[in-house]
């Protein structure tokens, strides 16, 4: 008899549109499911990444080890789409963004409720997780 | 060791809604170098495709057209490096007729987007950037750029005017070229009019005005060795330097956004490779998808210092009287941009200027001339040196 072998597809859960079912990294989408947004460090050489990554390019290992993106980052730039593509019509108008953290960056949206004048490069903010109203899940950067 | 020419150049015009199939958008740009370069399909002995995927209903592309443009039983392949896939191609071209494996390669960048709708087309754009971690997030071409153009005004005092001038002087010579999609003026006050279509906001902070159009075209660079050149060709321009580079895709892992590092690295090894400096380049093509690609690509290919792109933009020196002509073709931002097939019109743009057959917009005698053709948000950096 034949049994039917669960697919790991948590990441589909990441973004208002995700692209990703499977990866070795779905253990992210459980984190934001804590209200954490984690990274990854190689526990042989200790290089950090963000995105998360199973593998580490540097020294080949796969021994990874999660941390937290946690305190203020610094906002690097960012734009404010007024066009969307498939799928995110919904959520116009909406910002893009890097917040660098010094030792990785981060890419992402800044928070809706925060208005266009406010923002400013080099000003400080933290990445948190944002439920988005289809059910799906993301993270947001907010004014610190 | 034998040089590596080109020896003929051709491109479709740059349409919005091309009225036929790829096999016969592509025929265009092909009959046209052929033709170009006085060969018969015979005297070919590879040909290269190059496109940006999933625009086409028809998988493996090369052998439809290897079949259609009578290139049997000659082999063919298909490589992309998305806008620049056709600099690939050349690079590839060249290292096959340098290594001597072939004497003669048809390079045939093509792209038909109006088989999809706009917003699809975008959505393709969104995920030729990392689509685990930064597509889901709803991103596309214009924003990326975008980001970049934000991080350039705030560094150097780069102004919304400085953008406009790209486009205004794109324009000035997007109107002499019959192959371009966009064929009419633009002036400041389009800019400056929030009614105007030119003026409205897409990703700040880029405007409608600051976007190239997609469009649907096909070009061909045919490339050969130095005995079939010098049987064949009575004005060969030969490839002088070579230059590629990537840099990552996901933008969380880059430390530059007032330029574009790979434009950088493969701006450098081509001058190497030629053995001359930015001041030697007579003309340049170089990746204007974005009024500030233009900007950033005078830095970093050197025709200016970082900053200060807009001075040369501001003293109208990139025009075609001015010292260092660039895009004076119209740029992609005049002629529209189909993906696969802009690096061999950027190609054939040169080429003509450096024969002295460039028409209404012939830079006074250039012998040394650059492309600069980039794919994704500077992902792939691609140069090319040419010269008489």
């Amino acid at each position: 008899m034949g049994s039917i072998k669960e697919v790991d597809d948590r990441f589909k859960k990441f973004g208002t549109v995700s692209f990703t079912s499977i990866s070795k990294t779905n253990d992210f989408v459980d984190y934001l499911e804590k209200g954490k947004v984690m990274g990854t460090r190689c526990k042989d050489c200790g290089v950090v990444f963000f995105p998360p990554r199973a593998e580490c390019h540097q020294c080949l290992a796969s021994s990874m080890e999660w941390f937290e993106v946690s305190g203020k980052g610094k906002l690097v730039t960012f734009s404010k789409l007024q066009f969307a593509p498939v799928g995110f019509e919904e959520d116009l108008p909406y910002c893009i963004a890097v917040l660098d953290y010094g030792d990785y960056k981060v890419f992402g949206r800044i928070a809706g409720d925060l208005p266009e004048e406010e923002i400013k490069l080099g000003m400080e903010m933290v990445t948190a997780v944002n439920s988005l109203p289809n059910g799906q899940l993301n993270y947001v950067f907010k004014k610190a | 060791m034998s040089k590596v020419a080109i020896i003929g150049v051709g491109q479709s015009a740059f349409v919005r809604q091309y009225p036929g199939s790829i096999r016969e958008l592509v025929f265009e740009g092909f009959r046209e170098a052929v033709q170009d370069a006085r060969i018969t399909t015979k005297d070919i002995d590879a040909s290269v495709i190059c496109s940006a995927p999933e625009y086409d209903k028809q998988r493996s592309p090369a052998g439809v057209f290897a079949e259609y443009l009578g290139l049997n039983p000659q082999p063919t392949f298909y490589v992309e490096s998305l806008c620049s896939s056709s600099s690939t191609g050349v690079r590839l071209a060249y290292s096959l007729v340098k290594s001597g494996l072939h004497d003669m390669v048809a390079v045939i960048g093509f792209q038909k987007m109006s088989e999809i709708s706009s917003s699809e087309s975008q959505e393709r754009m969104g995920r030729g950037a990392d689509i685990q971690w930064e597509s889901p997030f709803g991103t596309m071409m214009p924003a990326y750029y975008a980001m970049y153009a934000r991080a350039h005004m705030e560094k150097y005092g780069t102004t919304l005017e400085d953008l406009a001038c790209v486009r205004i002087k794109a324009a000035t010579y997007g109107q002499l070229n019959e192959k371009a999609v966009y064929r009419k003026p633009v002036t400041m006050d389009m800019f400056q009019d929030p009614e105007n279509r030119m003026a409205g906001s897409v990703a700040s902070p880029l405007r409608v005005g600051d976007c190239c159009a997609n469009a649907d075209g096909s070009s061909c660079i045919i490339l050969a060795n130095e005995e079939k050149t010098k049987a064949f060709c009575k004005k060969p321009v030969w490839i002088m330097g070579l230059g590629a580079a990537t840099e990552t895709v996901n933008l969380a892992g880059r430390d530059l956004f007032s330029g574009l590092s790979a434009a950088q690295q493969a701006g450098q090894q081509a001058y190497q490779m030629a053995g001359i400096t930015p001041k030697d380049i007579d003309v340049a093509e170089v990746h204007d998808c974005f009024t500030i690609a233009e900007m950033m690509a005078y830095e970093n290919l050197g025709f200016a210092q970082p900053g200060e792109s807009k001075d040369l933009i501001q003293s109208k020196e990139t025009y075609k009287e001015g010292s260092i002509p660039v895009n004076v073709d119209g740029g992609l931002l005049s002629k529209g941009h189909p993906i696969g097939a802009t690096g061999g019109s950027m190609i054939r743009t040169i080429v003509l200027q450096l024969r002295g057959e460039a028409g209404a917009i012939q830079v006074q005698e250039p012998e040394i001339g650059l492309i600069h053709n980039i794919g994704g948000v500077g992902l792939y950096g691609n140069v090319t040196i040419l010269g008489r």
